[in-house]
């Protein structure tokens, strides 16, 4: 027995020791969120859980497990292989090749890692089996335990046409809708009234969402949401509701156990979206008075209650302007962004869901559960955000560095530099969460945050997500989910700049020229000949930017460069270290930090400067003179070639060799991180012979 | 930015020349207005020309060699979107290094040429054969001037950089330019492994004149303006009847892609010689100095993490050489030789803890890494250059042994291998290889193994030093038996890991893929010191 025990606490010390670097890149964040609630930590829940998951939901799920001494064990695919969450895992599984339904969505494979591996639970996550009732079952049926609701509760909300008969039923507000399965869209649609809003019956998330405003997009919408819906959660069964013009998405996260206890957690306010998809979350909201709050919790814990809801789960409501809401839709799981809870509440949710799921009672009343402070949540993508708010982009994290050094800043992520960002994900980089006594202060860090996250290798949507954050509407708290198309009816196209801004910006970029420079004099070590260079004091330079050109005069004193830019001086200051991904300076006072994205001998340096990424010219002045003779570059006609946005299988091929296609007209459809993009002709044309034969 | 630093440094001592200066950069700011002037002299000569002092004439001789060959050259050549000699070497120097010398020498012919040069200063210049004076075809007189600066530069031990924008022999000349072609080219010859020569190319450059770039040791070239050729398009049609554009036959993407002349192109004038000055700054001044060491401000400990996931779990699958090699460079920079040619193997300059190193590095991304004949060649070249100006090169291996079949048999791969190999074995300076995936069979051996005097070589655990793969191996050994998957697996147990190696000291550790940088680091600065010398012998015999 004696001897039993020293083994077991040796492997205990080996795999700490093996995991110790992981858990001190991936923790260190999620040390800093105070829990405020305590448990008894002699409960005794489970010895071995499985995460059937990936990424960042995976590691935030470990996180907890380690803290509770539970062992974890990760499975994976191919790809995945050298993930940080297989990594971060006490044991992993390969669960089958890179696509999802072959890997993360095969349950045959997760039941035999289950098998092997001894778990005693599984944690879902979200998305993938989270909320499949099969699943629930299945595991069931061995005697595992499912760490969320029951099967009856995730078969009822799972179902959107099914879940909105019992909000009904439950006395919750609903939204007016077809409730059953759709056949003839355009009928429905038309009896409902336009617009509409199409989606998938077993969904989520986005995915298979469209909103119709005539009866064209209704069939257009139609077809492609029963594909992705398809792709997606293997239903391709639709429903059609009536869409609520200038809604705000509030969410109220309720947490219930075995026994009947059902509590709210506040209010989620998620109303800044793109294609349906979540970009900024805070918690609370500001638009919420106290008494609504409470009307909405205490409708959000009757429907819990009447399907016997235990763990931890989201009621979404959608808010008019006149604060009528409207049940959207019950999440079985944990959300994506129940980290802002988590800060305001104090409370662990992943914690609170392993113990009720080993059948403990909640320990909290509803009065314990307190509104501390603000959180704000900003979704990292690897994604364009030029191209429709955010096209998913691919590659190799060649740089990356999360802003955890900064105070109150949560990153809960499931990569790290050199990790792959592929097609067959989603492109989730992290989800960066800031908190603060006020929501000005969070607001503050999370400016501070983005500023000091550095990602290299992918597009990346840090342009976007600072530009929201520090937008006057937003600051207001005067936000719809219409936000981005509102304020961006263009596209969303980087940071304005202001002319003091552009100065600032003109400024560092000449700095940071010349700093390179007279580093490039200065050499180390015995040259043959002296290397003792009169250290030039003054620079007359020519700065180009956005097709502007400023003419910069440049002084310096120590690391303090002065630098006249047409005529007004801007002081900047720094340790202009070359080599660092991020640029601390000071301009005319103000703390900032810039990045610098490259820098070439040719005088090309790219900064990123309030989120947004400019391209800076420096020249000297006879650069700038000579730079007139130079041949302008004729950029290829493209206009006839079609591109894909992205990596990604096609899935149909609208067109077919000889046809003559219009300008807009789809030509194929290709899909990428479970996303189905049309691709449009850009102008009137023929279809030449295909390489590629029509699939399907 | 050395020998232009010192350049600058001297210049205080050249008191005497700074008149130079003066006149210079005024036409700089107003070429416009010296043409002006240059007119009204021309026109005062008709009642003045007798009257002249010596100081007069000067002046003037001065002031038409500093326009060149006058405003509507300089326009001419501006409209093409090339810059003027004068400018163009301005661009490439610090401001006010620059002293021309032989300015008054004069054509045979009839004018005059445009040179530059230092005198006491360490950076020489050949020049540009100033194409606004005589459309570049090279006189005995252009020559002449070459030369002498080239034998000062050998002297000195300065670097040569060619700025070659020329016609042609100037057929006038007859056989005094073909004799001041041949004086370059054995200047150039004997200049070769003393001191670094660079050639730009920024204009037509045909007949005999390709050949003094071609002994060069890095020719660039400037994209749309510039072509090198043995005989133009012209010539070609009337001797093959082929149809060929200037550009396809000689231009940049040509070259730098096709030919493997040319070792990498620019943009423009003003991108090819700011390029040229970065570029500068990895090169020793001689092969008597050593590779310059820059202040820097990249932790030579830094580990980089993305290198432990970044060879995949599947041999067949491939990355991207280039992360790696940027990951360890100080601040990722990386000067590629040759982007564009020969991709399977990658070579070009990078620092190490501000220090010059060569990298060397199989390209799993193209043909697997193989080695091929331009590959080995190309690498063979760079090695060489490397060794002949002090500089330690960094070796990573990925490569799956030599390109199999009839065209590379044909073509004598087994002579254009063996340049590599002999590169990598005769090389004295610090050679540090990492082996990242596979070293199978001769091509092992060839990339700087521990057995061509490598003085530190390096596995990572993903490593497989073998004869061949797997599956190869299990064809040959276990031909028509049938559990040929169970030996693969236990052929991959037994040999396709870094331990073979090991146990027999070939390589001397096998290492954490993200301590790298430092492992390399550390290395270099102990490898600073090493000293080691090849039997004496007249020249060694590459097989060319």
């Amino acid at each position: 027995m004696a001897a039993y025990m020293i083994t077991s606490t040796l492997r205990r010390v080996l795999l700490v020791a093996k995991h110790a670097s992981f858990q001190s890149r991936c923790c260190v964040a999620s040390s800093r969120v105070q829990y405020s609630t305590v448990y008894d930590s002699n409960e005794k829940t489970f010895d071995k859980i499985l995460i059937a998951n990936r990424g960042e939901i995976a590691c935030r799920v470990m996180k907890t497990c380690k803290k509770m001494g539970i062992k974890t064990v990760a499975v994976h695919s191919d790809v995945d292989a050298s993930a940080v969450h297989v990594k971060m895992a006490d044991e992993a599984v390969c669960v089958g090749p890179a696509p999802t339904n072959k890997s993360y969505l095969n349950m045959d494979a997760i039941m035999d890692a289950i098998r092997k591996t001894g778990s005693q639970a599984v944690h879902p996550g979200y998305g993938f089996l989270s909320e499949n009732k099969e699943f629930a079952k299945r595991l069931a049926a061995e005697d595992v335990v499912f760490i969320g609701p029951d099967t009856h509760a995730i078969h009822a909300m799972g179902d959107k046409i099914e879940s909105k008969l019992l909000a009904k039923a439950a006395n919750v507000n609903v939204i007016p809708g077809f409730d059953g399965v759709v056949e003839d869209a355009v009928k429905i649609a038309g009896d409902i009234g336009y617009p509409v809003m199409i989606k998938a019956s077993a969904g989520g998330g986005g995915k298979g969402m469209r909103i119709a405003w005539n009866d064209d997009e209704t069939r257009e919408g139609f077809r492609l949401s029963s594909q992705e819906a398809a792709s997606s959660f293997g239903d391709d069964r639709l429903l059609i509701e009536k869409f609520v013009d200038n809604p705000r998405h509030i969410e109220i996260q309720v947490l219930a156990d075995k026994h009947g206890n059902a509590l709210w957690l506040n209010e989620r306010e998620c109303s800044i979206q793109r294609r349906n998809q979540k970009v900024v979350e805070e918690a609370p909201s500001t638009f919420l008075d106290p008494e609504t709050r409470r009307a909405m919790g205490e409708q959000a814990v009757q429907l819990a209650k009447a399907v016997q809801y235990s763990s931890a789960g989201t009621v979404e409501f959608l808010v008019d302007s006149n604060k009528n809401f409207y049940f959207l839709e019950m999440n079985t799981r944990l959300q994506v962004e129940h980290p802002i809870t988590e800060c305001i509440t104090g409370l662990d949710l992943v914690q609170q869901m392993i113990r009720v799921a080993k059948g403990f009672p909640l320990l909290h009343k509803q009065e314990d559960i307190p509104i501390n402070g603000w959180a704000i949540e900003s979704r990292v993508y690897a994604e364009d955000p030029y191209k429709s708010f955010g096209l998913p982009s691919i590659g190799r994290l060649s740089q990356y560095q999360e802003p955890i050094n900064l105070p109150k800043v949560r990153v809960d992520s499931g990569i790290q530099e050199g990790s792959d960002i592929s097609i067959y994900y989603d492109p989730m980089i992290s989800k960066l969460v800031t908190y603060g006594a006020t929501r000005a202060e969070a607001l503050q860090r999370m400016e501070a945050a983005l500023d000091n996250y550095v990602i290299r290798g992918v597009t990346h949507n840090i342009p976007l997500l600072r530009e929201i954050i520090t937008h006057p509407r937003f600051i207001s708290g005067d936000i719809t989910t219409n936000f981005l198309p509102e304020e961006y009816p263009e596209g969303f196209k980087g940071h304005q700049l202001t002319s003091e801004g552009r100065r600032e910006l003109v400024a560092t970029a000449a700095a940071l020229y010349v700093s390179a420079q007279l580093r490039s004099q200065r050499f180390l070590g015995n040259l043959r000949v002296s290397t003792t260079p009169q250290e030039q004091r003054q620079w007359e330079l020519c700065v180009e930017l956005e097709k502007g050109s400023h003419t910069v005069a440049v002084s310096r004193s120590g690391s303090t460069f002065t630098v006249e830019v047409d005529g007004v001086k801007v002081e900047v200051s720094g340790e202009w270290n070359l080599a660092s991904a991020l640029l601390p300076v000071t301009i005319n006072r103000t703390p900032r930090v810039l990045q610098c994205l490259s820098r070439d001998a040719g005088g090309d340096i790219t900064l990123q400067y309030l989120g947004t990424q400019f391209k800076v010219r420096v020249l000297s002045q006879l650069v700038s003179t000579l730079s007139a003779h130079m041949p302008e570059k004729v950029p290829e006609d493209t206009s006839s070639i079609l591109r894909s946005p992205m990596p990604g299988s096609v899935v149909a091929v609208s067109v077919k060799p000889g046809d003559v296609v219009a300008e807009g007209q789809e030509i194929c459809v290709i899909e990428a991180m479970k996303m189905q993009n049309s691709l449009i002709a850009a102008k009137a044309a023929k279809v030449r012979p295909m390489d590629t034969p029509p699939l399907h | 930015m050395a020998a232009f630093a010192v350049a600058r440094s001297s210049c205080g001592l050249l008191s005497g020349l700074k008149a130079y200066f003066k006149t210079f950069r005024q036409v700089k700011h107003g070429v416009a207005s010296a043409a002006q002037s240059q007119l009204q002299q021309q026109s005062r000569r008709w009642y003045s020309v007798s009257h002249l002092s010596v100081q007069e004439r000067i002046d003037r001789k001065r002031n038409a060699a500093l326009i060149g060959g006058g405003q509507k050259r300089i326009d001419a050549q501006h409209k093409r979107g090339k810059l003027t000699a004068r400018e163009r070497v301005e661009l490439l120097l610090d401001k006010d290094s620059f002293v021309e010398c032989d300015m008054f020498v004069e054509h045979r012919c009839s004018d005059f040429g445009m040179e530059e040069d230092h005198n006491k200063v360490r950076l020489h210049h050949r020049g540009p054969y100033d194409f606004t004076v005589f459309g570049g075809s090279l006189s005995g007189a252009h020559a002449q001037k070459i030369c002498k600066i080239m034998d000062q530069a050998m002297m000195v031990g300065a670097p040569v950089i060619g700025l070659n924008d020329s016609g042609g022999a100037r057929i006038q000349e007859g056989v005094e330019s073909l004799a001041g072609y041949a004086d370059i080219f054995l200047r150039n010859v004997m200049a070769s492994g003393v001191v670094p020569q660079i050639s730009l190319i920024m204009g037509p450059c045909a007949g005999g004149a390709v050949y003094s770039p071609a002994l060069t040791d890095f020719t660039f070239m400037v994209k749309d303006t510039s072509y090198l050729f043995i005989t133009g398009p012209d010539v070609v049609k009337s001797v093959t009847n082929e149809d060929v554009t200037q550009e396809e036959l000689g231009g940049a993407k040509t070259h730098t892609a096709v030919s493997g002349v040319a070792h990498r192109a620019f943009e423009n004038d003003i991108d090819a010689l700011l390029n040229l000055r970065n570029f500068f700054n990895f090169l020793p001044l001689s092969n008597q100095d050593p590779a310059p060491v820059t202040e820097c401000h990249d932790p030579s400990d830094r580990l980089v993490p993305g290198l432990d996931t970044i060879v995949p779990f599947e041999t067949t699958k491939a990355y991207d050489m280039l992360d790696i090699i940027q990951g360890i460079a100080d601040e990722r920079e990386f000067f590629e030789i040759m982007p564009n040619y020969a991709k399977n193997i990658v070579v070009g300059f990078a620092r190490m803890n501000g220090r010059t190193v060569g990298i060397v590095g199989n390209q799993p991304k193209v043909a697997s890494g193989c080695l091929d004949i331009n590959s080995s060649v190309k690498g063979a070249r760079f090695v060489r250059f490397c060794d002949a100006f002090n500089i330690p090169i960094l070796t990573f291996v990925d490569v799956p042994g030599f390109l199999p079949g009839t065209s590379q048999e044909y073509g004598g791969i087994i002579r254009h291998g063996a340049k590599l190999l002999f590169a990598f074995a005769e090389a004295t300076v610090p050679k540090i290889t990492i082996i990242t995936r596979k070293a199978y069979g001769g091509a092992y051996d060839v990339m700087s193994s521990k057995h061509l005097r490598g003085d530190v070589n390096y596995a990572w655990p993903s490593a497989e030093v073998a004869v061949m793969g797997a599956k190869g191996a299990v064809q040959i050994i276990f031909r028509g038996k049938s559990n040929q998957a169970e030996q693969e697996a236990e052929y991959v147990e037994k040999f396709a890991n870094p331990f073979p190696a090991a146990v027999r000291g070939f390589v001397d550790d096998i290492i954490v893929p993200s301590t790298t940088r430092k492992r390399i680091c550390r290395d270099l600065e102990v490898l600073a010191s090493k000293k080691q010398t090849n039997p004496w012998k007249k020249h060694a015999n590459i097989p060319l």
